[in-house]
């Protein structure tokens, strides 16, 4: 099927200001935040992007938007229904065929209204109704249109939110971490509406830090690491860590609660720090000397997947023991 | 209900508590005051040639021979039969001269409190909006300048321009010189207000245009707003929509704030154009030891520059959904 959203080589940098060698002026430096990714998702598909905090994530879901902030740019390709996102086009297509689930209460505005917000302003009997099936879909009633964020629960709000994606019909939804301090139950209640909404039709990019959650719902995870996609994986993939390509997505699996909650030392460096080789290199039990030295790690496929290593063979021998 | 009278009561004790603590430091400063009363009213040659008896009943006038803790529970106990005694300059009663001065003042004191308000809402939110471009580093730069302006340097410039080189506007006081007080018209006030409130105003504005550029970047950069943009407002309806809604409160409680500069100001700036109001009235009672007028007008002052503030809680829980539903329920 032709991808409703396809990702190429996508950098966003950042400028900033630090303070040069001399005296007085501050030198300009582009920052790359999020470096070299791909991704591709086809309707009806959840793609889940799994990393940890600082990663670059939600980067990520604000260039396909458009609204990156004004001191970044972005470099790279991005493909809708088969034409280019420009800045323009996406301006005219977020909110009404591409939506973002935001994380929690903080994206509505606390000073108004839910039906207000929902409705953008709208006061026509259309709109209206729109926002009221939204919100009934996922069982909010008509005194929620009344309420004031700070008078939503926490899974209430986050209902909310994905309710505000579907008042009109989505084909692209981005959900940047939408459930962070809902306990399983509920947060697995939030995923299975959006399986609904990608068995619907609409391709899904799912923002997550939780492994484990992703797993349980996407179809395909790119697993994020300083800025990079380091490995894609079919979310069957994981039920073996054998069938893991890098070292990283294997430290992951690890630390999974049912694999034995095991924790790998080392941090994740800031993808602005990393000029040149693997961000992995610190960590890597397989580290070669061209690791470090090269400038860029390419992404290159491999077993059906696709995975950003020189050596992913080495890694693949060297059992699940890392 | 309960709940908005206890809070109302509470703010009258304080204001109650506030007041007596205004007066008695205004009362111990005047104490401190190096001036000799008599000296700068009448004067040194003048009291040269008077007979002890006159210079006697002189300083039992002024209240030079009664010591300060007397005087000062004498004046509390009339003002709280509701006396503020008799102004000894003006000889008249204080209130009497407060409500003349306070009335010609007002209109001034308004109006310039609006224009700043309203001016320094407006540019305040286009420069939030616009941060980092060229409005923005226009309004800022205007800011900064005025900012570190003296209001009466201010004064005199505009005096200088608009009175002296143009000769549009009068030069000073509030109505035209050796005019009847029947025949001065309310084109005639008005002309006279235009500078005072002029240089009150344009003070006034960089304040608030300041303090409300900073929300509003705090507002711009919310999740909110990333929100509503994301979901494809456009950025007019998110100013409108979005960045309003939630400036107006602090620029609620800012523009309350601005009633005590306002009427700081108007004392430089009153001065300078020889306008009979309050601000004037201050000045010529601090200088001339008139002490009920300047525990007058003190009081008085600080009276409004509170029931301001008090306003700007009240409307804070008018317009907070938080504080209003809060209130509802306890």
């Amino acid at each position: 099927m032709e991808p409703i959203l396809k990702i190429e080589h996508l950098s966003v940098y950042f400028t900033q200001y630090e303070q040069g060698f001399r005296f007085f002026g501050f030198q300009k430096r582009q920052l790359a935040a999020v470096k070299d990714l791909s991704l591709e998702i086809e309707p009806g598909q959840i793609v889940a992007v799994v990393g940890a905090s600082g990663s670059g994530k939600s980067l990520l879901a604000h260039s396909i938007l458009g609204i990156l902030p004004y001191n970044s740019h972005m470099e790279g390709k991005i493909q809708y229904d088969g034409e280019p996102l420009t800045e323009k086009r996406a301006k005219k297509l977020r909110g009404r065929e591409i939506f973002l689930i935001p994380q929690g209460v903080t994206y509505l505005d606390p000073l108004m209204k839910v039906g207000a917000q929902l409705s953008k302003g709208k006061k026509d009997p259309d709109t209206k109704q729109r926002c009221r099936t939204a919100l009934e879909r996922y069982g909010l009633g008509r005194e929620t249109e009344e309420m004031y964020p700070f008078e939503l629960s926490g899974g209430m709000a986050r209902r909310v939110l994905i309710a505000s994606a579907v008042t009109e019909k989505p084909r692209l939804v981005i959900a940047d971490e939408p459930t962070p301090g809902l306990d399983a139950r509920a947060a697995k209640r939030i995923l299975s509406h959006f399986r609904e909404l990608a068995d619907e039709g609409a391709g899904m990019l799912f923002i997550t830090h939780d492994l484990e959650l992703a797993l349980s719902v996407a179809d395909e995870v790119a697993v994020f690491y300083a800025g990079e996609t380091i490995e894609k994986a079919k979310a069957e993939e994981f039920s073996d860590v054998d069938n893991l390509r890098h070292p990283y997505t294997r430290a992951l699996w690890h630390a999974m609660p049912e694999h034995g909650f095991k924790v790998s030392e080392g941090t994740q460096p800031y993808a602005g720090n990393v000029r040149k080789g693997c961000s992995y290199a610190g960590q890597c039990p397989v580290c070669r000397e061209e690791c470090r030295t090269k400038d860029q790690i390419p992404l290159m496929k491999y077993r059906d997947g696709e995975v950003r290593c020189l050596y992913p063979d080495e890694i693949m021998k060297s059992g699940a023991e890392l | 209900m309960k709940h908005r009278l206890q809070f109302t009561g509470k703010k009258l004790i304080r204001m109650a508590l506030l007041l007596l603590g205004v007066s008695i430091v205004t009362f111990l400063l005047m104490c401190a005051s190096p001036l000799d009363p008599l000296q700068t009213n009448i004067g040194q040659a003048a009291l040269g040639t008077m007979s002890s008896e006159q210079i006697a009943k002189l300083q039992a006038y002024w209240g030079v021979d009664t010591p300060p803790l007397t005087r000062y529970l004498g004046w509390l106990t009339d003002v709280l039969k509701g006396d503020f005694g008799t102004s000894l300059l003006y000889r008249q009663p204080v209130l009497t001269v407060i409500g003349q001065r306070l009335i010609s003042s007002f209109w001034l004191l308004l109006s310039a409190w609006v224009i700043s308000g309203v001016l320094g809402l407006t540019m305040g939110v286009i420069a939030g909006a616009c941060r980092g471009r060229w409005p923005d580093r226009l309004i800022r730069g205007y800011c900064l300048l005025i900012s570190s302006t003296p209001a009466f340097w201010l004064a005199i410039l505009l005096l200088l321009i608009f009175a002296v080189w143009l000769g549009w506007l009068p030069v000073g006081l509030s109505v035209p010189a050796g005019v009847e007080a029947a025949a001065v018209t309310v084109a005639d006030r008005f002309r006279h207000a235009i500078l005072p409130a002029l240089t009150l105003s344009i003070t006034g504005v960089a304040n608030i245009a300041l303090h409300t550029r900073e929300k509003m970047i705090n507002v711009m950069e919310s999740d909110y707003v990333l929100f509503a943009r994301a979901r494809g407002e456009s950025e007019i309806s998110i100013i409108l929509r979005h960045g309003l809604r939630n400036v107006a409160l602090p620029a609620i409680t800012l523009q309350f704030a601005s009633v005590s500069e306002i009427i700081g100001g108007s004392v430089l700036v009153e001065q300078v154009f020889s306008y009979p109001g309050l601000g004037q009235a201050a000045v010529t009672a601090g200088l001339g030891s008139d002490l009920p007028l300047l525990l007058g007008i003190t009081i008085v002052t600080a009276a409004i520059v509170f029931a301001g503030n008090l306003i700007a809680d009240l409307l804070y829980g008018v317009i907070d959904p938080k504080i209003r539903k809060g209130a509802a329920r306890g």
